[in-house]
């Protein structure tokens, strides 16, 4: 039959919401955002040939080549300050192990099957730690190639070696952020975690539910 | 502008190469016989000349070569070797004329991002056009005989044009022209050919066995050619590559690999629409909301009071 029938819970009395990110950190998530879609653009833009009228959103080829690095710096210090405030919650534990295991009903998005989760599940810490591992490559060989400031520092060999990762990493980093913007767009009621700094008490029941828990008892782990 | 008396035959970061108009042109060569080369520099004072450019005055660090690289004003620089032959026992002065090669199949060309910044003419002259030029850095890469250099003044790469505003008019390059000993020659690619056998038929005759011609096949042969008395080491010659190509590094970055790379960008995006669509949105269910509201609501009646999540009606 081509019919289903949906039973619906009557709406909640109470709408709870769960507070995620301080202002401080969707600021930092924001400027880190947009600079890398800056730093993409510019970078896609020397990449390939029939990207490279994207030169003309930064003000022709030469300031292209001359705002991205520059860019890469915002974006490496920006950064920098998301990974102070979140490298703790990233760590990995047995959770991740087991969410991972059963990446199956995670695309399916079939959540009660999976382990209920503290703040960050695998995926978000694989972005996380991704984006740090290859921030810092990026960072590193992009000083190689910045030859107006960096240039005749090492051998030209070294610079071919630099320039190769450099796009081998921005590719594998756009990748991954294509992934992370998928995600908040797929798993609803996200993109108010990095708007207003808050989630629906639903919304981390269903995601992270042992994260939920914990907010309730005040922050604290359980049996403090 | 791309010279309008040459016709195209690549283009750097473009497709839309013209068709040729006119008929094909013929390919010329440089002859650089470096068996008759007295290393009086006029063709570094000729090419300075021609060009209009004026090299820093710099200092002497006891050897010959002046300046001591390629720079942005001197795209052609003698370099002045000491090599001890084994065979013979005698020092041996070896000065080659550094400087592009203008390759058939130019590294720097391939690398650059900058459509038109770098084009080859059907005559085989390699030539950068500095308004399309964005000072990026690539043609340094892409190079296998270390030849561009970047200026620090407007941050655009140089290097030798085989004098083609000259060729285009049927003169032969500055260099070729001042040369008092006819070292350097200059003419059609086959010409050129024809000279260097002779040259090398009388230095085998005079005890240069392995006298050669340097055309080296990995980069589809040179624009600019020498005639080397030891042609089997070609690195003695202050560092000439014994068999250049474009570094397989650069061949991964701005070859095959730039079309995969946005190839699979487009394919995540797409796969990521494919998934939304195959599996609806991950939506908070009532449910959900109610199970969120109890367990707050229970928890703080446990621990009453403490700093729990804002909860409103």
């Amino acid at each position: 039959m081509a019919i289903d029938i949906e039973h619906r819970a009557p709406a909640a009395r109470e709408r709870t919401y769960v507070h995620r990110y301080s202002a401080f950190a969707r600021v930092n998530h924001w400027i880190t955002a947009l600079t890398f879609v800056a730093l993409a653009l510019s970078g896609l833009a020397l990449f390939h040939p029939s990207l490279f009228f994207l030169t003309g959103l930064f003000g022709g080829g030469a300031l292209t080549r001359v705002i991205h690095p520059w860019l890469g710096v915002l974006l490496v210090i920006s950064f920098f300050g998301m990974f102070l405030q979140f490298w703790r919650a990233n760590l990995w534990n047995q959770d991740d192990t087991k969410w991972i295991s059963k990446i199956g009903d995670v695309v399916k998005g079939d959540e009660e099957k999976l382990p209920e989760l503290e703040k960050y599940n695998a995926g978000q810490k694989g972005v996380f730690w991704g984006q740090s591992l290859m921030i810092l490559v990026l960072f590193c060989s992009g000083l190689i190639i910045w030859d107006q400031y960096f240039g005749g520092y090492v051998s030209i060999d070294t610079n071919r070696l630099a320039a190769l990762v450099h796009a081998v990493m921005a590719f594998f980093a756009i990748l991954l952020i294509v992934v992370h913007v998928y995600a908040g767009i797929w798993v609803r009621g996200t993109v108010s975690s990095m708007t207003q700094g808050r989630v629906t008490g639903g919304w981390a029941w269903r995601h992270h539910r042992k994260w939920l828990r914990r907010e309730a008892r005040g922050g604290k782990e359980a049996g403090e | 502008m791309a010279n309008q008396s040459l016709n195209l035959l690549r283009r750097s970061a473009s497709t839309d190469v013209p068709a040729v108009a006119g008929g094909a042109q013929i390919e010329v060569a440089k002859l650089i016989d470096v068996s008759k080369c007295i290393g009086c520099k006029a063709c570094q004072a000729a090419c300075l000349e021609w060009n209009d450019l004026r090299e820093e005055v710099g200092v002497n660090t006891g050897v010959y070569d002046n300046p001591h690289d390629l720079t942005p004003h001197s795209w052609t620089l003698m370099r002045f070797a000491e090599w001890d032959n084994p065979d013979t026992g005698n020092m041996e002065w070896l000065i080659r004329k550094d400087g592009c090669m203008h390759c058939s199949d130019p590294g720097c060309l391939k690398a650059c991002p900058a459509p038109g910044a770098i084009v080859q003419y059907t005559n085989g002259i390699v030539d950068f056009i500095h308004e399309n030029c964005i000072g990026c850095g690539y043609c340094l890469k892409g190079c296998p005989f270390n030849i561009p250099r970047i200026s620090k003044v407007d941050h655009k790469a140089y290097k030798c044009s085989l004098c083609s505003d000259r060729v285009a008019v049927g003169q032969g390059p500055a260099c070729a022209k001042a040369c008092p000993t006819t070292a350097i020659m200059f003419g059609t690619k086959d010409a050129m050919k024809a000279q260097a056998e002779k040259r090398i038929v009388d230095l085998k005759s005079r005890g240069y066995a392995n006298a050669g011609l340097y055309d080296p096949a990995g980069v589809g042969g040179t624009h600019v050619m020498y005639v080397l008395h030891h042609n089997d080491k070609p690195e003695i010659y202050a560092g000439l590559p014994h068999e250049p190509k474009i570094s397989p590094l650069v061949a991964a970055w701005k070859g095959t690999g730039k079309v995969l790379a946005l190839g699979a960008l487009a394919f995540a995006a797409i796969g990521a629409f494919v998934h939304h669509t195959v599996v609806g949105a991950n939506r908070v269910s009532e449910h959900d909301e109610e199970n969120a509201a109890e367990l707050i609501e229970a928890t703080r009646a446990k621990t009453s009071g403490g700093d729990g999540p804002e909860a409103r009606v």
